[in-house]
């Protein structure tokens, strides 16, 4: 595969699926530069290759990467489920910071773009890294699951009541998509390849508002009470701030670090 | 050549693949997950508005019960649903829910009091009882009488398959990720697995297995404008479609959702209808009224989705530089309400259009949403032609949604039938004579044909490009088997479907790389996907009638009399080019609710023969009960508890129907 700038193809930006084309006018020639690197093949070497093509309008990048893949080269890997901002699984780093790219219009950015996988995370090839395998770790490690005092409630009966506010606020941290952004965008996850970052630390703060769970916060601490857990956090907060979901990760690390300190102290 | 055994292989991940394996492992049963993605990234994540559950908790609900759930869907489905089914699956709703509640679902509860909803355009206060404080809560959703849907704010499959998923995890169920299983082994009578490829490596590996369970979602994908996932493609679908045993039902039973904002095809909920949302043209003119004035926006979709394009075929559609389009008015439910319970509709416009709807109105239009066919099943959930082979949720034809689903009722039968199918599954593994009991030599033949296949892809000189033929694929489902359909244009479509099948034996790729290859998947998924197509051009051109969802512009009329049944299509031989189709009769005569007007669309429609005698006899049954508790006149009509697993038998408690201390 030439890294050379692959030439603009003759038909205009995609129509399908509505979400493009259809202006009058000049439109911007992107260029859009991609991390290159395909673990699998002992000839790959890590290389940036650029590839140019016309905007067209409401072009995403979920919209400019598949036209790429489609016209330029059917070897770019890249990751998209939704396409709607909500699965959490085309997390890279656009222009340095990790996002989501499906939601990403280009008409935000510059015409010369840039994209790297999230850092940190297994390396599938290209922009595709293995987000799955680390949450699945993570929430084995966290026992990331409702602990139920009766796993096996007869289900002819009412439902267990809950205050209707403390539903919302749990479901304020169940938004958690493990986009991976917050570990990607986090200093402590550089030095420290077993920290859990803030989506595990908002998980475990998940369960401890759920009245549901049977966990006290001794169980919490055996899990997240150290540098790999809540004590490793340097309140750097660049989780919070790329959260693509608004997430309130600082208060919940640094309520979660209050507690675990208390735990720890008793 | 590596081969994985285990007793139940799942393929999907999302809420009906984690359903089945929970309850199957609980039986004491070893299950493997495949699927394509991490399993929270699954479709049924974006289901957004809710489930449906007849728990008459919210005073709008008061008085539902499974009797009024099971009538709603049973006309959504324009009577082309199994009644038995919906039946069990009316009963097992208020369930699921229960047991989602118990295992961590935030759902959004009932607070005692006044509070402000929209209803029909204008602001009411409802009062909702004290007894009801902290219950699950219920919105309102197209197609029902009593606000019956459950939800958890508007993320509500996103918190349904977070719970799932995290319950699967604590139950040591192991999921494969970044697989995908391309071919099913069996033996002409019984599937034993499947040939599985790693999309990372590449690698080919044989799974081995008592019972196999599609769950791989539905098959948005054949379409170019569709709510869908990416991989929503109907592989599952085709999988089972290519053992030439098993049997699709109904394919051209597609779906259009009313809203998808324009021109990017994302759904925003239904939700928004039910909670007060008004449908506009150009004039500013709420139309919904004027054509349904019973239900208005809450009409089902198969019906919002026509009346919208008709009213936009009069010329009373929004023109911009993308096409035409309509209006969703959201604005009237308040900022609160829309950041709040809306919250996902705020940044898909925010994000996808730079619209803020607390001010400003969506750009909507119908786009392909949901998947009615699917892998043909009996109400156990297993092929009747294929022992061994089970399939749920919207990979199924169970058939509990006929030609038409009503929203809210997804979510809801991805996890009902993952409770009711993953117990019959497991009682299928626990009968001795499940054994797997078949030659090395068959699980081999099948890895070797399926590497062979994709020798060809790789190392072949075909010509084709994969990306063109599925591009084409698109485009033919999108303007000649859409919302309206015509004789002529279904004809030119499977034409043009046939010459594209037969184009797609013919790739060549750029790529030739042998693990991880974009090019090669679309290669391979591409001529699975188009026979599914031809399922569905097929299914509609042949379909001589309207019903639900499909709609002939040449054949407006529902026709019980010819068409009371299900279309089953099957693929004969590998050379084939169309799908054999097959019909099987639905049985008047044992219908609970025989086939009548829906309540909103078209009145008209030709009367199965059997049809008066049969509404007759319903009808002086229940005069002759009439004092007789609702339960037992159910029982006399159509009785089918028998058919549920004995675990989820038993009536539903209500606040205005308790169940007293008899358990």
């Amino acid at each position: 595969m030439s890294d050379a700038t692959v030439k603009t193809v003759a038909m205009p930006a995609s129509t399908r699926n509505g979400d493009g084309n259809g202006s009058k006018g000049p439109r911007r020639q992107l260029a859009i530069s991609v991390l290159r690197y395909n673990p699998q093949d002992p000839a790959s070497v890590p290389h940036m290759q650029t590839y140019a093509l016309e905007e067209a309008d409401g072009m995403t990048l979920f919209i400019a990467l598949n036209e790429i893949r489609e016209r330029q080269d059917a070897s770019l890997q890249f990751d998209f489920v939704c396409r709607a901002g909500i699965c959490g699984s085309c997390a890279m780093v656009i222009n340095g910071r990790p996002t989501l790219a499906c939601r990403t219009l280009t008409k935000n950015l510059g015409a010369e773009i840039t994209l790297a996988p999230l850092p940190f995370f297994e390396l599938i090839g290209d922009l595709s890294v293995n987000t799955g395998k680390w949450m699945r770790g993570m929430s084995e490690r966290l026992e990331g699951w409702l602990h139920m005092a009766n796993p096996d409630p007869d289900l002819t009966r009412l439902e267990q009541r809950m205050e209707p506010e403390l539903a919302d606020r749990i479901y304020e941290l169940d938004r958690c998509i493990e986009c991976g952004c917050c570990v990607a965008a986090c200093g402590t996850a550089r030095m420290r390849e077993d920290f859990v970052g803030a989506v595990g630390l908002n998980r475990v703060a998940r369960f401890r508002l759920d009245p549901r769970d049977t966990r006290n916060d001794a169980d919490f601490y055996d899990v997240i009470g150290d540098d790999n857990g809540v004590f490793g956090c340097m309140s750097l907060l660049a989780c919070h701030d790329v959260c693509p979901k608004d997430l309130p990760l600082a208060t919940q690390i640094a309520f979660m670090r209050r507690k675990m300190a208390a735990e720890g102290i008793r | 050549m590596k081969v994985v055994y285990t007793d139940v292989l799942v393929v999907g991940g999302g809420l009906a693949g984690l359903r089945i394996a929970i309850g199957a492992k609980r039986r004491g049963h070893d299950v493997i997950i495949l699927s394509l993605v991490p399993p929270k990234r699954s479709h049924s994540a974006a289901a957004q508005g809710g489930m449906q559950a007849s728990l008459a908790n919210v005073i709008k609900g008061q008085g539902d019960t499974e009797d009024i759930h099971f009538e709603d869907t049973v006309r959504g489905s324009d009577w082309g649903a199994d009644q038995q089914v919906v039946r069990m699956f009316v009963n097992t709703a208020p369930k699921a829910v229960r047991e989602l509640a118990a295992w961590g679902v935030p759902w959004s509860r009932v607070r005692k009091g006044d509070r402000d909803v929209i209803i029909n355009g204008q602001k009411v206060t409802i009062t909702e009882r004290d007894e009801a404080h902290g219950l699950v809560a219920q919105r309102d959703f197209g197609g029902t009488k009593k606000w019956r849907t459950c939800y958890v704010s508007d993320g509500t499959g996103h918190a349904m398959l977070q719970t799932m998923s995290d319950q699967a995890i604590g139950a040591a169920i192991p999921v494969h990720e970044r697989v995908e299983a391309i071919a099913l082994i069996h033996d002409g009578g019984r599937c034993y697995g499947a040939i599985v490829r790693n999309l990372i490596t590449g690698e080919l590996v044989a799974y081995v297995a008592r019972a196999t369970a599609i769950a791989s979602g539905g098959a948005g994908r054949l379409y170019a404008v569709t709510t869908n996932a990416v991989i929503c493609e109907g592989i599952g679908s085709a999988l089972a479609l290519e053992t030439g045993i098993a049997s699709l039902g109904n394919m051209e039973a597609v779906q259009f959702h009313p809203t998808a904002i324009f021109p990017a095809g994302i759904l925003v909920t239904e939700g928004c209808r039910g909670d007060g949302g008004l449908l506009k043209d150009v004039d500013g003119h709420r139309f919904m009224p004027d054509y349904e004035p019973e239900k208005k926006e809450l009409a089902s979709r198969d019906v919002v989705s026509r009346r919208m394009e008709e009213h936009i075929a009069k010329g009373k559609g929004v023109r911009n530089r993308f096409g035409e389009h309509l209006w969703l008015d959201i604005t009237l439910l308040g900022e609160k309400h829309i950041r709040h319970n809306l919250r996902e509709v705020f940044e898909i416009c925010h994000y996808f259009l730079g619209v803020d709807p607390t001010k400003e109105w969506i750009p909507v239009r119908p786009a392909q949403h949901y998947t009615m066919g699917g892998v043909r099943t009996d109400y156990t959930g297993q092929s009747p032609t294929l022992k061994g082979l089970y399939a749920a949720g919207e990979a199924a034809c169970w058939d509990m949604h006929g030609f038409n689903r009503l929203g809210g009722n997804s979510v809801a039968e991805t996890v009902v039938a993952g409770m009711i199918v993953g117990e019959y599954i497991a009682d299928y593994c626990d009968r001795p004579e499940s054994e797997v009991d078949i030659p090395t030599r068959l699980v081999h033949d099948f890895l070797r044909r399926e590497q062979g296949k994709l020798d060809v892809l790789i190392d072949g000189r075909g010509t084709e490009d994969s990306a063109a033929l599925r591009i084409a694929m698109q485009e033919t489902m999108t303007a000649k088997v859409g919302i309206f359909r015509r004789g002529g244009d279904l004809e030119s479509a499977v034409a043009d479907l046939q010459k594209l099948l037969q184009r797609s034996r013919n790739i060549g790729l750029k790529c030739k790389a042998r693990g991880a290859n974009p090019e090669l998947v679309t290669a391979y998924r591409v001529q699975k996907m188009l026979k599914v197509a031809l399922c569905v051009a097929y299914g509609a051109l042949t379909r001589t009638e309207s019903r639900g969802a499909h709609f002939r512009q040449d054949f407006p009329r529902r026709n019980d009399a010819d068409w009371l049944k299900r279309t089953l299509a099957t693929w004969k031989a590998e050379s084939d080019t169309l799908p054999s189709l097959a019909y099987e009769a639905l049985d008047v005569g044992r219908m609970e609710l025989p086939p009548g007007w829906r309540g909103y669309g078209a009145k008209d429609y030709i009367d199965h023969p059997d049809t008066p005698q049969r509404a007759a006899a319903v009808e002086a049954l229940k005069q002759k009960m009439a004092d007789a508790p609702r339960f037992a006149v159910q029982e006399s009509l159509m009785p089918y508890e028998s058919l549920l697993p004995e675990r989820y038998r038993g009536r539903n408690e209500r606040i205005d129907e308790p169940l007293g201390g008899q358990k």
